[in-house]
């Protein structure tokens, strides 16, 4: 009964104004899973989450909710609850009437309501707050009638629509722990979306890396992480130096001009391949004992690493290090067999992973408010 | 910061002027009248003779009150149902209520009256279609009838009622409704848990809106009323009559200015300072 799947989204489409913003995507999601829909904005996560609360319908494809189609069925009588990014408390009802609502509508008994408000409040820790108005909440405060609100009527599914996005980033943490905590507890199945990478990796059971309307990849955070299926999710996720290679056999691949031991298979002989390299997967040596050799062209240093880019071949590598190194010193590179990971050619290729221009890339991420 | 502000009285400056000659001073000019006898000594007598006037202000009151509640009656829904229209209908809607406000509502009042005359518009309809002929009447009352005047002031003000409304109901956050709706709330239940309460402000000024104009207009009841007299109407007679009393015309316009003071407080209070308070 633990991996029944409790919605399923089969082969759905939307277009808005003739733009495709969900195209022929499938998803199946695990009860009581905490899945994570990542990818950059526009990439149509909060669509499939607006589709699956009943705020939209699909111009195609099917919805399911415990193997039955919920196509039409308006969202009011969808067993899902959902917390809005911007909150969207009710400005006119104070905590406890905010947390009631769900309830009241339901029609139940007032000491039901009294209970169960009581029991929410002390769940997100805002017990004594009940009658304050919620514009005198802080932003935290606030997220938390939101998550009661919402879970106070015992949705089997909950829908988190960037939730911690409008936080600042400690707060943002320590509720990331507390969302979890909350989901583990209540036992019921979390649909999250950010655009924040680390978010996704820390708190999800499953992570669904999505762009351009279309699913990239699936799979466990680690999965995710250590096997990127195509460059782009190579790129959103964490840092990765992307470069062309050519599988020459089972195990053995080249690129930079020179070949390497790795622990890939199943490719054509001589198939142009994407090869992925982690910067902290990276060792630097001395330049005669190193596989590769280049220049060290900038150093940055970020407290925990010094991050510094290397030129090989006129390619600029990123590689994490705790040793400090200096712009001009010629480095040796040395690269594990487990370290180098292959992915097919995608529509992707050559779009990601070389950092000769990073610091456009740092003005990107930071646009996206993907780091601080 | 005083050369700041020194600069900010600048310019405001020549609204203050203006604010001063043209509302502050009128109203000067309307206490010292009231408390004063013609001879201009200071006297408390013209209040005392406003007792005459106690049946003016009760229709006044009533009447107004009437054309509020009908006003509202009618605008609410109409607010209501522009908010769901596309937002191009929206905006054509919207241009059909201002666009009479855009002529002068003594002349609105007049074609009012083209209506509802004895030989107007209607009774010409009902006479030509044989209906008075099957009553036995020449023609029916319409004008000269504490309805006209309601009828006359709901005309007049309605789009007074409509604006602030839509205008409120307009700005809910839609975010606001999608979570009634996600938990739980039908339509009905949308509009009496969150649409309701939260338009409450816009009624709240619509109200004030209409009804401070009502319970002052005289010329309304002047051309489509019988000959009850409103206390707008008395206001005018005691300073047009060929022997003008300023005095005690001023004195009842001080007391149905604080009247609709008391009134309009009253109602911030009810809006519970949530932006209710737009006409004040």
């Amino acid at each position: 009964m633990e991996n029944e799947n409790i919605v399923e989204l089969k082969n759905i489409s939307v277009a808005f104004d003739g733009e495709q913003v969900l195209d022929g995507l499938n998803l199946e999601i695990k009860d009581r899973e905490f899945i994570t829909l990542l990818g950059p904005s526009g990439c149509g996560k909060t669509t499939t989450l607006r589709l699956i609360a009943g705020f939209l319908e699909p111009d195609s494809g099917e919805i399911l909710f415990e193997g039955k189609k919920i196509n039409g069925v308006p969202a009011y009588k969808r067993q899902v609850n959902t917390i809005f990014q911007r909150y969207a408390l009710f400005p006119h009802l104070n905590v406890y009437e905010n947390i009631a609502f769900g309830l009241r509508v339901k029609k139940r008994p007032e000491s039901e309501i009294k209970e169960k408000v009581a029991e929410m409040l002390r769940l997100v820790n805002l017990t004594g707050l009940e009658k304050r108005h919620v514009d005198t909440l802080s932003g935290g405060q606030q997220q938390r009638v939101a998550i009661a609100r919402a879970i106070a009527n015992h949705p089997k599914v909950l829908l988190l629509d960037e939730p911690l996005a409008a936080l600042d980033l400690k707060l943002r943490k320590d509720m990331q722990k507390e969302l979890k905590k909350i989901q583990q507890q209540l036992g019921i199945t979390f649909i999250f979306v950010t655009h924040d990478q680390e978010e996704a990796l820390t708190m999800s059971d499953r992570v669904v890396v999505m762009d351009a309307g279309r699913i990239q990849q699936v799979g466990t955070p680690q999965d995710i992480y250590n096997e990127p299926r195509n460059a782009f999710v190579a790129d959103f996720i964490g840092e990765s130096n992307i470069v062309d290679g050519k599988m020459l056999r089972d195990y053995y691949v080249e690129f930079s001009s020179q070949r390497f031991d790795c622990l890939d298979k199943g490719f054509e002989p001589d198939e142009a391949v994407d090869v992925v390299v982690r910067p902290e997967d990276v060792d630097i040596v001395e330049p005669e004992k190193g596989m590769l050799k280049g220049e060290v062209t900038s150093v940055a240093f970020l407290g925990v690493h010094y991050e510094i880019i290397v030129d090989i071949g006129g390619f600029k590598w990123m590689i994490q290090t705790t040793d400090e190194h200096f712009a001009g010193d010629t480095v040796g590179l040395y690269i594990e067999p487990d370290a180098i990971h292959i992915m097919k050619k995608s529509e992707y290729s050559g779009l990601y992973g070389d950092y000769s221009s990073y610091s456009e890339e740092i003005d990107h991420l930071s646009d996206t408010g993907e780091e601080e | 910061m005083n050369k700041k502000s020194f600069g900010d009285r600048l310019v405001a400056a020549p609204y203050l002027v203006w604010s001063a000659i043209f509302i502050i001073v009128p109203l000067l000019i309307m206490v010292y009248f009231a408390l004063t006898d013609a001879n201009g000594v200071f006297t408390l007598s013209n209040f005392s003779q406003i007792g005459r006037y106690k049946k003016a202000f009760g229709v006044s009151i009533l009447y107004a009150a009437a054309a509020t509640v009908i006003t509202l009656l009618l605008s609410y829904p109409t607010a209501y149902f522009m908010t769901k229209l596309k937002v191009s209908s929206q905006r054509m809607l919207f241009m059909i209520v201002m666009i009479p406000m855009w002529m002068n509502f003594l002349i609105r009042t007049y074609s009012w009256v083209t209506i509802l005359e004895d030989n107007g518009l209607i009774n010409s309809f009902l006479r030509s279609i044989g209906l008075l002929e099957l009553l036995n009447v020449d023609n029916l009352r319409l004008i000269r009838t504490p309805g006209a005047v309601i009828l006359g002031m709901v005309y007049d003000f309605i789009p007074f009622m409509i604006l602030p409304i839509y205008s409120v109901m307009s700005k809910i956050d839609k975010s606001l409704l999608e979570a009634a709706e996600d938990l739980g709330s039908d339509s009905l239940s949308k509009f009496r848990r969150v649409i309701f309460p939260l338009s409450q402000p816009g009624v709240i000024s619509g109200i004030t809106m209409v009804f401070v104009p009502s319970v002052s207009t005289f010329y309304i009841s002047k051309m489509l009323g019988d000959k009850t007299t409103l206390i707008g109407d008395s206001i005018e007679f005691l300073f047009t009559a060929l022997e003008p009393d300023y005095n005690v015309g001023s004195a009842i316009s001080l007391l149905l200015m604080l009247m609709i003071l008391v009134c309009m407080f009253i109602m911030n209070r009810f809006s519970d300072n949530e932006g209710g308070g737009v006409l004040m």
